[in-house]
């Protein structure tokens, strides 16, 4: 498997650390609640098919990545920089 | 036996060889194979189950008999295939699976039992009773069935794995191979040729036909020289394509020094990853056998494996030869041998058309109904019509038809389609995003549509890599439609084989679909059909027409089973290549490593780090008397100990104290420059990741200290952090772990240790506990920082690495000046234990702030990461495991690590369990045992008496539960 | 006391210079490293800042600059070394001192990519990895930087603490080149 690190060009698995989806970025308020926490925390979907996924280039430029891939065919589609879509 | 005048190393020297002990002699270039029928061994190998004597069935890497193992004591070499193995000066062979030997084998008397032992029958006998299995059964069965033997013996050869990167992968270097390289070449693009042969050629190596007017094999080499000649190609001869995963990556398997004696240093094998924009599919086709009666009898082989052992090798395999066909290309197998002067005694074609092409007996509209012979085929029967005959043949040539090298298409989950031109499985577009096939791996099979569809298939790769192709010609060549009919099992008296190497026949099949095993997974399963080395090369499509026949299915609604990686069997030593002993991980070293080693000091691992863990003297009866030595100097002297394993992250920006405020669960942007606080790390989910100290150097500048462990996740955390959580805070951080070398030193006299190495002496107003600041060395600027693990007076100093080797031998002649020493992990963890400070032994995932006593340190007045689901319900409550101190009520009682505790007079049993230790140690200050643990409500225990119950070690133990600080509870020492 | 030296030791000290087959390995000093990290919106003013004092910018991802001597090297997200030259005055950005935290070394000679090419995953070819190209990644087991600096040259850098490891790993894809000849 390889990933298209905006920084760095296609690069191999084993260079990153996979972290889980990218719903990890929505972090509630403190004071959302229990059931928002715990939402947060563990409740995930398991798409067939498109999936956004983070991933941090721990053995390259350091940077945490939202990949977009298929779990079906396994196609990476896209990948940008973490930082870039949690401040839009 | 050698044929005069015949194969392509005509002329070459003679090469020694020993066969189950027996000397031999082959010729350079033959494979293992190609010198055993050279010297007429028939019998080379005993099948899996039943023992059967079985010969070479085919010329390459499919074949499913000929295992043999190569070499001795360590270096054996096991489920060699003799069709790959190239023959060396002194190669050592020998036979698998025969007890005494292939010739006479004991457990050949599987084979009478046959009628019991079916498929399924393992399954439907060892049943009962359960313990039989492990005990009896499966040892019986594992001797009685198998392949060749591990030796058992440590193997010090070298393997290696390498990655590559290409524009164009082509895979195999037949006639569409090397058309489809050279035009990619041509067009510029960067190619690798890759092909599990030694020789480039593929087929056409193994026919007699010509190309652009020269041998085909000429022709090959002509191409073959002019690519190695190129730079941007690589020709990766040996080098077997095992898989193709995502994104272009490919596995492969190089033999790089299995085709000579051993060189010490030269890798055996190499496992590469290679890396292609696009892959070009030329893996050829495998000819399939027919199913007819004691089809596995030895000298009965593929009929391109006939062609190649005659025309490639100048071998055959007795002399008379019968070939035995659904199609027309098998014919040319008559044609080469009466060319050679060989014998052919008949060919038979169960096409009631077929027509002959040369002056042979041709029984057309016939099939072969039985064979037999002793040690090898002898004569054949077939029927034709009403009519029975009697042939005589010592070798019979068999094509059931070729089936495209589909598998590597395959491997990522796409199906083939069934071809009924061809009667085979054709690769899909698409199959594998980025490849394509090309020649007969997608049913091209005449020698000039190979060439035309290589060239054609490259040119729009090319095109699609944004190349330019090159007008390249296709030379002249045969293009012979290819005519075949169907003709899978021939029924008759005797087993009929379709999977050679796991022992499954046509029965097999039937007995599998009669069970209701109608799926041709299942049936795989049921029958072990194509679960053996092969992978049913030889077997898959032959036993699927069986079951869809047996089912009443067509082929294509009975589908195929999943084709995985690898392609050919990978060893475990070439994917494990580099890691065996300590290439397993990197190891990272102190500047104090040295000093250690040389004082005897044992190492011991900590992450990827070595830490010393006790400094040992001659007399020491044991690590624990030195580990009580170092602990007694902290306490009255000084140690000095190589903390630079800690991670040191140097935190700078406006915003820096707000991104600590927000990672650590307490406040730092209270915090004075100068001090250092400690601080205490949650994961999001509000349990403790982990804690360290943080020193404020200026107003916008901190230097973080994770644990030993922890550094890289805390750093990657960080990261997260400020990327993702908080990516409006304007602050970075960098590791600094690796400039500095660190080095505590503690104990009562550390001040006057510091006092003499450091420039202008220390001043104690300016060094109050937790205070931080630069200093100077020995005119080398560094960095001090009061604070202890110990609980003694103590300080830790840095200065930039390049130093700390000559610095830790400074530190260690001042602390011996002082009645006092180095110190390792074992009185590193002592000394903490005495003071109750938690490591990740007490904070291991699944404690909370609460559960250590530290919820006070959780800030109400700010968010930080895990703060709202800290305080989740459940996480806050006095049942919950808190962190205790133990103490043995018996001075002299032990406590151990990870035993569990129990009410004083409960059962040891699970249900009573309230809690675990989690550190122990002796301490020499107190003079017994202590124990740190987590306890069901043990804050409000302290006091009471528990019973701590080791079961792994046998040890019980009364224990009194009290404040998890055993010495100087209020901490006046690291004041003082 | 403190009239005594404390005497320097290099990363690589009593482990190179070697020569193994065809490759060569040496350990170099790139002088002083200080890593420098622009704040918010401060990686032109810093770059600009730089080139005026040292003739050097903040290099782009996967590219290092020289001027002599003097060299900036990306070595991740929003991070660069300066080698070969004290730090000048950079109000925009965290400059941190790591003149000791790297093992550096030169690989050398014709079969360098083939040597690399069993540690490294990275594509290395010269045609899309010229001089003057840098990537953080992984060699063996451990993080690295590999930059090349020449037809058949590359520095590699790893942490000072594995400069133990990363000689061994280089030996040992040397060896296996070698004998392969």
């Amino acid at each position: 498997m390889r990933i298209p690190c905006p920084l760095c060009g296609p690069r191999d698995r084993r260079e990153f650390a996979y972290q889980g989806a990218a719903v990890m970025l929505d972090r509630p308020a403190p004071d959302a609640g229990d059931a928002a926490w715990d939402d947060y925390l563990h409740n995930r979907a398991n798409p067939c098919g498109e999936t956004r996924d983070l991933w941090f280039h721990e053995a390259g430029c350091g940077a945490w990545l939202v990949v977009t891939r298929d779990t079906a065919t396994h196609e990476v589609t896209g990948a940008e920089l973490a930082e870039t879509v949690a401040s839009s | 036996m050698r044929i005069a005048g015949r194969g392509l190393d005509q002329g070459t020297t003679s090469v020694p060889f020993t066969f189950d002990g027996e000397r031999l002699t082959g010729r350079a270039g033959d494979t293992l194979a190609a010198a055993l029928i050279a010297n007429d061994k028939r019998v080379v190998a005993r099948s899996f189950k039943y023992h059967r004597p079985r010969g070479i069935l085919t010329a390459g890497s499919e074949e499913p008999n000929a295992l043999v193992t190569v070499g001795h004591g360590p270096q054996a070499d096991p489920n060699v295939r003799a069709t790959v193995q190239e023959l060396y000066e002194g190669l050592e062979a020998r036979s698998q699976n025969a007890y005494p030997s292939v010739d006479f084998d004991l457990m050949a008397v599987n084979d009478l039992m046959s009628p019991f032992l079916g498929a399924g029958f393992y399954y439907k006998t060892f049943m009962w009773p359960k313990s039989f299995w492990e005990k009896l059964y499966e040892p019986v069965i594992r001797r009685a069935a198998g392949l060749g033997a591990l030796s058992g013996l440590a193997n010090e050869d070298t393997y290696e794995k390498a990655f590559a990167h290409c524009d164009v992968l082509v895979i195999g270097a037949g006639a569409a191979g090397l058309m489809a390289a050279w035009a990619a070449a041509r067009a510029g693009a960067d190619v690798i040729l890759a092909d599990e042969d030694a020789r480039m050629g593929g087929r056409l190596l193994a026919e007699t036909e010509e190309v652009s007017g020269q041998p085909g094999h000429a022709w090959a080499a002509d191409r073959v020289a002019e690519l190695a000649a190129m730079d941007n190609v690589r020709l990766m001869p040996r080098t077997a394509l095992t898989g193709a995963y995502d994104q272009g990556t490919f596995g492969a398997l190089e033999r790089v020094g299995r085709h000579h004696p051993h060189r010490p240093g030269k890798p055996l094998e190499c496992f590469w990853r290679i890396v292609a924009r696009r892959a070009i599919l030329c893996a050829g086709a495998l000819e399939r056998p027919v199913a007819f009666p004691n089809n596995d009898r030895p000298g009965i082989m593929t009929a391109g494996a006939v062609r190649a052992y005659l025309n490639r090798w100048g071998v055959v395999a007795g002399r008379k030869v019968a070939v035995f066909a659904n199609n027309d290309g098998a014919h040319r197998t008559a044609l080469d041998l009466m060319a050679a002067g060989v014998d052919v005694s008949a060919v038979i074609d169960s096409r009631a058309e077929a027509q002959a092409l040369g002056d042979y007996k041709l029984f057309a509209g016939a099939r072969v109904i039985g064979t037999r012979g002793r040690k090898g085929l002898e004569s054949l029967s077939l029927r034709q019509g009403d009519r029975t005959l009697r042939i005589e043949a010592e070798c019979l040539a068999v094509s059931g038809g070729w089936n495209p090298s589909v598998h590597l298409a395959c491997h990522m989950n796409g199906r083939p389609e069934w071809d009924a031109t061809t009667l085979s499985f054709l690769p899909r577009s698409g199959m594998v995003p980025g490849m394509v096939a090309a020649g007969a791996a997608r049913g091209q099979f005449s020698t000039a549509a190979c060439l035309a569809d290589g060239a054609r298939v490259a040119a729009d790769v090319a095109a699609e890599l944004g190349l330019t192709p090159a007008d390249t010609p296709v030379p002249d060549a045969e293009d012979r439609p290819y005519r075949i009919e169907e003709l899978w099992a021939v029924e008759g008296r005797g087993r009929k084989w379709l999977d050679f190497q796991n022992d499954v026949h046509v029965k097999d099949v039937r007995l599998a679909a009669q069970e209701n095993f109608r799926s041709v997974e299942h049936m795989k399963r049921y029958t072990t059909q194509g679960m053996a080395t092969d992978q049913g090369k030889n077997s898959n499509v032959a036993a699927l027409a069986v079951l869809a026949d047996a089912t009443g299915r067509s082929i294509p609604e009975t589908g195929t089973t999943t084709f995985r990686p690898p392609y050919t069997p990978v060893s475990i030593a070439a994917m494990g290549a580099g890691a065996q002993g300590m290439g397993f991980a990197p190891r990272r070293l102190t500047t104090s490593h040295k000093a250690s080693v040389d004082r005897g000091a044992p190492m011991i691992e900590a992450g990827l780090w070595y830490r010393p863990a006790y400094f040992p003297k001659p007399g020491d009866a044991s690590w624990q008397e030195a580990c009580n030595r170092e602990v007694t100097t902290v306490r009255t002297a000084v140690g000095v100990c190589d903390v630079s394993t800690l991670g040191k992250i140097d935190i700078q920006g406006p915003d820096a104290a707000a991104l600590l405020d927000f990672v650590y669960a307490n406040t730092f942007s209270t915090l004075k420059v100068g001090r250092v606080r400690y601080g205490l790390m949650l994961r999001e989910d509000g349990h403790v990741m982990d804690d360290g100290t943080t020193a404020r150097l200026g107003e916008d500048h901190f230097l973080m200290t994770t644990t030993t462990a922890a550094a890289g996740l805390v750093m990657r955390h960080l990261e997260w952090v400020a990327q993702t959580l908080r990516p409006e805070l304007d602050v970075v951080f960098t590791s600094a772990t690796e400039h500095w070398a660190q080095f505590a030193v503690a104990g009562p006299k550390s001040r006057d240790l510091l006092d003499a190495v450091v420039d202008g002496g220390l001043d104690p107003a300016a060094w109050p506990f937790m205070a931080c600041g630069a200093v100077d060395v020995m005119g080398v600027p560094g960095r001090l920082f009061r604070i202890s693990f110990s609980g003694e007076h103590a300080y830790e100093v840095a200065v930039p690495a390049r130093h700390g080797a000559a610095l830790y031998r400074v530190l260690l002649a001042q602390a011996e000046a002082l009645g006092g020493g180095a110190y390792g992990i074992e009185a590193l963890n002592v000394l903490r234990i005495e003071k109750g400070h938690v490591t990740h032994a007490e904070i291991h995932g699944r404690t909370t702030a609460f559960d250590i006593g530290c919820e006070g340190m959780v800030s109400k007045k700010k968010d930080c990461v895990g703060f709202a689901t800290s305080r989740r319900p459940g996480l806050l409550e006095d049942s919950r495991e808190q962190l205790v101190g133990l103490k043995p009520v018996d001075p002299a009682g032990r406590l151990t690590g990870g035993a569990h505790l129990f009410a004083e007079t409960a059962d040891p049993v699970r249900s009573n369990d309230q809690g675990y230790v989690t550190s122990t140690c002796h301490s020499p200050t107190l003079g017994h045992d202590l124990a740190l643990g987590f306890l069901a409500n043990g804050r409000a225990r302290h006091g009471e008496t528990i019973k701590m119950v080791d079961h792994l070690r046998g040890v019980t133990t009364l224990a009194r539960v009290c404040e998890p600080v055993f010495f100087d509870r209020k901490g006046e020492r690291v004041r003082g | 006391m403190s009239v005594a030296n404390l005497v320097v030791l290099s990363p690589c000290d009593g482990l190179l210079p070697g020569t193994i087959g065809a490759v060569s390995i040496t350990e170099t000093t790139p002088g002083r490293i200080t890593a420098i990290l622009p704040f918010k919106g401060q990686d032109d003013a810093v770059s600009v800042a730089l080139k005026s004092a040292l003739g050097v910018g903040f290099p782009a991802p996967g590219r290092s600059q020289a001027v002599g001597d003097v060299r900036t090297l990306w070595v991740g997200r929003g991070e660069a070394l300066l080698m070969g030259a004290d730090c000048p005055d950079l109000p925009g950005a965290a400059c941190v001192d790591q003149s000791d935290a790297w093992a550096t070394v030169e690989i050398t000679g014709t079969p360098v990519e083939e040597v690399l090419a069993r540690l490294v995953p990275v594509d290395l070819r010269a045609a899309t990895f010229d001089p003057g190209h840098t990537a953080r990644t992984l060699l063996g087991h451990m993080t690295a930087s590999v930059t090349r600096t020449g037809a058949s040259a590359f520095e590699i850098m790893v942490f000072r603490s594995m400069a133990e490891t990363l000689v061994e790993n280089l030996a040992h894809a040397a060896s296996a080149v070698a004998a392969r000849s």
